[in-house]
């Protein structure tokens, strides 16, 4: 037996086009979409999955018809106090409920409906729903570049604080006897910028530093994050040591990175869950639009033709079985380099 | 809705028994789409709106793109239709070469000569910008042997075909992590680059070194610098900003059509990432080295045929 997929995400389409096709009314596609998600869940529980994303409303959904968007609105105001009833299937499978998004742009009423639901099911711990609601991973980025960008403006700002109030001057004074280090960039391009290297007899103390590699009074490495700062002051200030080079090489430190893939990984509304190992999309199309692009990059999209209300047991077993075979062919692949 | 579901699953299961159920019509395997009309023969009409070439004295050609006659467009493809920019994942060359029982080098020296075919067809066809995945972040990891192989392959391809790229007015870019690439191969790229920046029919995107999400974290590195010297506000960070900063800034199309990855894999695998939101995807069976101009009008003709709502347009 292969490995069970330990998350599925799914972009959910078709509701309107069942609808259309059922003659029913457009709200009816969306309520019969609620209930294929439902059977969804229990299919995947059972079969062992433990994180399972949806795609519900995206923030470009906010375009369609006032009465649609409305509807979805209020169907989702309905099924989420559906879902906290003591025998729904929150219980059963004892899920902790997540709403991704941007849930400022939601109405009151439904922000704190979602709000609610995630406080009453946060200590739920056998499985979890994420419901991607007024999403889209191009908001999602944006606020984790936002909130990264703070972050390393406060780590600068509490550092330089932090060094002034015991005395700055430490540092540039005691030479080899400082414990300090010095952060490497992850992606490794400061080192060819520092080829033209300086000669400086202090090493700097900084915050959270992996390693340092000195030679000779040259350090090879460049200082980032919240060091960047206190590398400047420095420079300012030590008259010992100082070759010509420093003004170029404080100009190619502040064209350094101090933003890393981690820091932004940290921000995400999706950080809360591993990667997706399946991405389905029904109603046949064969596209992302705009759902977990980051999280999705090495996942199959597999894209089975039926409409969401549509959807069946057979979908997924075939989905997984597809995961599995390619997941013992990486397996192999894996070992044999 | 409770049940018990216990699955022996069975490895031996081939994907091609299990994509021929009927049950399933998955659009991403091209030898069970659903039966679609037959295309109309091509029509043979004068356009008004056929771009008018100019050749200059010095031999480069102006215009408003690659000029392309209404008449040469095949298979019934529509001109209204056409995507801009198409994408491609070059997968399946190593494939190819052991099914022949030859060196890998094989395999990548075959995929060089369908990616000139392409290249070709995308000229004749008006294609505006064509981006290929030559070489990713997590090919690095490939053995030492091999990334040489290719790294020689690439700089001995860029050298050799600089005079067709000259005559057939196509600019070159090139995108990704260049600081890990040899001093030569920098500098040929560098060359490469301002030798074809004034051509102005095809833009061919070469990715070396790259990945989707190293572009996006690149990006936020530079819009990181512009808060640290105050110059905007963490607040200020937009989908716009962000898009300006990305490496495929070089080019007025910088979000694919479509993409189109071959060998029959189902995934992005880190090519573009933010470029691709709302791109349409085609996974073709074809390994690389088999992918010719009957499979690319097949996509083509299968991108022609989607309705791009882009989440948010009645349908």
């Amino acid at each position: 037996m292969g490995p069970i997929p330990n998350h599925i995400a799914f972009i959910m389409d078709g509701n309107r086009r069942y609808a259309k096709k059922q003659g029913m009314e457009e709200g009816a596609g969306h309520k019969a979409g609620f209930l294929a998600l439902m059977k969804i869940l229990c299919y995947c529980y059972e079969l062992g999955v433990k994180y399972l994303t949806v795609y519900a409303f995206s923030i470009e959904n906010f375009k369609r018809k006032p009465e649609e968007v409305q509807c979805l609105m209020d169907l989702m105001l309905e099924k989420i106090g559906e879902l906290l009833k003591e025998e729904s299937v929150v219980n059963q499978y004892g899920i902790r409920l997540y709403f991704i998004g941007n849930l400022k742009l939601l109405s009151e009423p439904v922000r704190v409906a979602a709000e609610k639901a995630m406080a009453a099911t946060a200590k739920n711990t056998k499985t979890v729903l994420l419901i991607c609601v007024a999403y889209t991973s191009y908001d999602e980025i944006v606020h984790a570049v936002q909130e990264s960008c703070k972050d390393k403006r406060n780590e600068i700002e509490a550092l330089y604080a932090s060094k002034v109030s015991n005395g700055v001057t430490e540092g540039v004074e005691e030479g080899e006897n400082i414990n300090g280090t010095i952060e490497h960039d992850v992606q490794g391009s400061c080192e060819s910028s520092l080829s033209k290297s300086q000669a400086l007899n202090t090493t700097i103390a900084c915050n959270g530093v992996i390693r340092v590699e000195k030679k000779k009074g040259v350090i090879l490495h460049a200082v980032q994050g919240s060091c960047e700062d206190k590398w400047d002051e420095v420079m300012s200030r030590t008259s010992n040591g100082v070759t010509e080079g420093v003004a170029d090489s404080k100009k190619k430190q502040w064209m350094h990175p101090t933003i890393k893939l981690v820091d932004i990984e940290k921000n995400m509304y999706m950080g809360v869950a591993p990667d997706p190992d399946i991405l389905i999309r029904t109603s046949g199309e064969n596209r992302l639009s705009n759902f977990l692009l980051w999280q999705t990059t090495n996942c199959p999209l597999y894209s089975p033709s039926a409409l969401w209300p549509e959807i069946g047991l057979w979908h997924l077993i075939w989905a997984v079985l597809n995961f599995q075979q390619s997941h013992y062919y990486f397996e192999k692949k894996r070992k044999q380099l | 809705m409770l049940f018990t579901l216990s699955l022996s699953l069975s490895l031996s299961i081939s994907p091609t028994t299990l994509t021929s159920s009927p049950r399933f019509k998955f659009h991403s395997c091209p030898h069970v789409l659903p039966p679609t009309p037959k295309p109309p023969p091509p029509r043979l009409r004068s356009s008004s709106q056929a771009h008018h070439v100019i050749l200059h004295d010095n031999g480069t050609v102006a215009g408003a793109g690659a000029p392309v006659e209404e008449n040469i467009l095949p298979a019934g493809l529509r001109r209204e239709s056409m995507p801009r920019h198409v994408a491609l994942v070059m997968d399946g060359n190593r494939r190819w070469a052991r099914i022949r029982g030859l060196p890998v080098g094989s395999g990548y020296e075959a995929g060089v000569r369908s990616l000139r075919s392409i290249v070709e067809l995308c000229c004749k066809l008006g294609i505006r910008v064509l981006s290929v995945f030559a070489f990713s972040s997590e090919n690095w990891f490939r053995p030492q042997a091999e990334v040489e192989f290719l790294m020689e392959l690439f700089e001995r391809g860029m050298r050799d075909e600089m005079g067709s790229l000259l005559r057939e007015n196509i600019r070159i870019s090139v995108i990704g992590d260049s600081s890990k690439l040899s001093r030569s191969l920098q500098e040929l790229i560098t060359r490469t680059e301002e030798t074809t920046k004034t051509n102005c029919g095809l833009q061919l995107i070469v990715a070396v070194s790259y990945s989707g999400q190293y572009d996006i974290v690149q990006a936020c590195q530079k819009i990181a610098l512009k808060v640290k010297d105050g110059l905007i506000e963490p607040n200020d960070i937009n989908e716009s900003l962000i898009k300006q900063e990305l490496e495929t800034n070089c080019t007025e199309f910088p979000y694919p059509d479509l993409l189109i990855r071959t060998s029959g894999e189902l995934r992005i695998s880190n090519f573009l990432l933010w470029q691709l939101a709302y791109t349409e995807l085609f996974f073709a069976q074809s390994l690389w080295p088999d992918f010719g101009e009957v499979e690319f009008l097949e996509a083509l003709q299968a991108f022609q045929q989607r309705q791009r709502r882009y989440g948010g347009r009645d349908f």
